[in-house]
């Protein structure tokens, strides 16, 4: 056990998985980077680093680099696992779904229905999701949400590096289509993650903190500045639960309509969308299972219904904030 | 075609110009004042300029992540993108776009696109207006030699030979895609050849050289403006900077940086050809490249100084009406 960052964490899960089954590879752009120039090999290791060596320790067979060409990586991936191998391609921003969308959404994720249960097509899809980086409207999305409604995907986004080893662990060895979302602010945040291999089971809850008064359900980033709005509510008195569900796709719905059975309240910071998002899908859910538990409004904390803007100022109103959440809570318990 | 003295002084202008624009935010970058990601076209400026220099405000390019050069090449407002690369007010996007989506459709500059293959079926859509409309109104997609593999460029390219579309498509061929070098993603011989497969003219210049550049140009946008279809254009520079800023750069060896800056500056090289073949004097283009120092310290200053948008700003533009 020693402290690693969620980017280490990942590819600690890459390396032990290939070495424990010869079937895994990795595909994408710059997943080693330097063939073809003059420099050396593995120069980028992904575009932000999580691959950095893999390519050393498993060989150009396993670990490819490809054109950038997304709907042939994304259908490769997708052949390939329905055919005997187990891909982990990667998609660098999610914004980039927009030209290889169908050969996940069409093709992946139906084989295994459509065929009617003949097939299993074991992918990983590794992406980046989040504003803030100052990245503008087409590199900063949020867009799990999207992903979560079609029925044959999983969908697995990390908050910490423990999670983020054990839940691409498992992502790997499941037989279904996996997307797996990996917030871009979050790859140097680090946490004790045994060296040993682990998985974490898919649609199980992580209560974060526990807490009597309100309950925040907060996704991959989002649960930070949950459990930050969280810290100052407690030195007002205020005592939230902050749960983050890990996976959209299976949902741990229980641990969810549990916590609200037992605060009465519900909030949900979600970065996704405003309409149609994850805030709305867990609302949705509350109402029609746990209604009477409720108290007061179920509240939504979700960017504006904008695309993602490029000016600092701009950027910063965009992203829910743990202000924005420790008010909304103050006016509901009031 | 001897180009007249106009010419290459204004050929030279927009060159310069790119040039002293990424040199500088370059350095500016290193302050922390600029957001995001910033992909610097030095080295390439032979090739915007030698093809803008085809275009009218009313044809319409379409760009890249790289798009400053492109931008400037097509006469977009040296400090109004300054602001907006700052991110701040009066920015040509008003700050919601950043350098890899300054755009001015009054310059018939289309947007530069952060999708790496974005641009080429948005072109046709420019050219399929028109050819529509009647006009002999040409539109020029800019691509990387990484941007050539993806299946969105192939695409537009058939269409557009299907429809005989007035546009070319110009692959910028800078060895890299990122970190991969072109020869390793690029499955065909040549990227030119590969265009011309789908039925198109298509011709491999050297992008150092702004001659060679403006000639198959200017063969290509009249083959388009006369009603002839489409063309493409391989032209090959190398860039001089990391793919975005902060780029280690470790797929490339430090004698490529170095040999890059002795033998691949397509401003040195247009210099010495002018001088001598005594086309323009040393004075005149000294003189340029005073009024552009000038004129990028002006931008520079103004953004920094220039306010930020303010949050009310968020809501506003996301529909013409709702
Ligand atoms: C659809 C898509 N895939 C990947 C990227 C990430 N990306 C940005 S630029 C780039 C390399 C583009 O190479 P090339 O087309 O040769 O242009 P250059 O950077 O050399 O100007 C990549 C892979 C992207 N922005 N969009
Ligand atoms: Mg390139």
């Amino acid at each position: 056990m020693s402290k690693k960052t969620i980017r280490e964490a990942l590819n600690e899960a890459l390396r032990q998985e290939m070495a424990r089954d010869g079937q895994v590879i990795i595909l994408g752009e710059d997943v080693a980077g330097g063939h073809g120039g003059t420099g050396v090999i593995d120069a980028y290791g992904g575009p932000l680093g999580v691959t950095k060596g893999v390519i050393g320790e498993f060989g150009a067979n396993r670990v490819i680099d490809t054109p950038i060409s997304e709907s042939a990586i994304m259908g490769a991936a997708a052949g390939a696992a329905a055919t005997g191998l187990r891909p982990v391609a990667e998609l660098m921003f999610v914004d980039f779904m927009g030209v290889c969308f169908d050969q996940i959404f069409n093709q992946a994720a139906k084989f295994r229905y459509m065929f009617g249960g003949k097939t299993k097509t074991p992918m990983v899809v590794r992406t980046t999701i989040g504003a803030g980086m100052r990245t503008a409207a087409q590199h900063s999305q949020c867009l799990y949400h999207m992903f979560t409604s079609v029925p044959g995907l999983k969908c697995v986004m990390p908050s910490n590096a423990y999670d983020a080893k054990g839940l691409l662990i498992e992502a790997i060895r499941d037989d279904d289509p996996v997307i797996f979302f990996e917030n871009k602010l979050l790859y140097d945040l680090a946490c004790d993650v045994p060296d040993e291999s682990y998985a974490i089971p898919f649609g199980e809850a992580n209560v974060v903190r526990e807490g009597g008064d309100v309950t925040i359900v907060a996704f991959s980033r989002m649960v930070h500045i949950a459990e930050e709005a969280a810290k100052t509510l407690a030195a007002e008195g205020i005592s939230v639960e902050v749960i983050d569900p890990r996976t959209t796709s299976p949902l741990d719905e229980e641990t969810i309509l549990d916590s609200v059975e037992k605060t009465g309240f519900l909030v949900v910071v979600d970065e996704s969308a405003a309409r149609c998002g994850m805030a709305a899908d867990i609302a949705g859910l509350v109402v029609e299972q746990a209604f009477d538990a409720l108290r007061g409004p179920i509240i939504q904390i979700t960017p504006p219904h904008t695309p993602v803007p490029f000016s600092p100022p701009l950027e910063d109103a965009f992203i829910p904030t743990a202000g924005a959440v420790c008010d909304a809570i103050r006016k509901l318990l009031k | 075609m001897n180009l007249g003295n106009n010419i290459l002084l204004d050929a030279y202008h927009r060159m310069k110009s790119i040039r002293e624009f990424e040199e500088r935010i370059h350095v500016e970058n290193t302050t922390g004042e600029i957001p995001g990601f910033v992909h610097l076209y030095a080295g390439q400026e032979a090739v915007a300029t030698g093809v803008c220099l085809q275009l009218r405000d009313s044809d319409y390019i379409g760009s890249t992540h790289r798009g400053h050069g492109h931008s400037i090449a097509k006469g977009c407002d040296i400090k109004a993108m300054m602001l907006e690369i700052y991110g701040k007010k009066g920015g040509l996007c008003a700050g919601k776009g950043g350098s890899m989506h300054i755009a001015d459709f009054e310059k018939g500059m289309l947007g530069a696109n952060a999708i790496v293959g974005g641009n080429p079926p948005l072109v046709i859509g420019a050219a399929l207006t028109a050819k529509v409309k009647g006009t002999d109104g040409v539109a020029v997609s800019f691509s990387g030699d990484g941007a050539s593999n993806q299946g969105t460029t192939f695409e537009a390219m058939n269409m557009a030979v299907v429809l005989k579309l007035p546009v070319v498509f110009i692959f910028e061929n800078n060895g890299y895609g990122e970190g991969t070098g072109c020869d390793y993603a690029v499955g065909a011989d040549s990227i030119a050849k590969r265009a011309e497969s789908f039925g198109m003219p298509a011709v491999s210049v050297d992008g150092t050289d702004f001659f060679a550049v403006e000639a198959a140009a200017r063969e290509a946008v009249t083959r388009a403006r006369t009603g002839q279809g489409p063309s493409a254009i391989e032209a090959s520079a190398m860039r001089f900077y990391g793919h975005f800023e902060g780029d280690p750069q470790a797929y490339r060896s430090a004698d490529e940086l170095a040999e890059l800056r002795k033998t691949g500056d397509c401003l040195k090289i247009f210099r010495a050809r002018v001088e001598k073949d005594q086309l323009v004097t040393a004075d005149a283009l000294d003189q340029i490249d005073r009024e552009v120092a000038d004129l990028i310290d002006e931008a520079v200053d103004k953004a920094r100084k220039a306010d930020f948008p303010t949050s009310d700003d968020l809501l506003t533009d996301v529909y013409v009406s709702y």
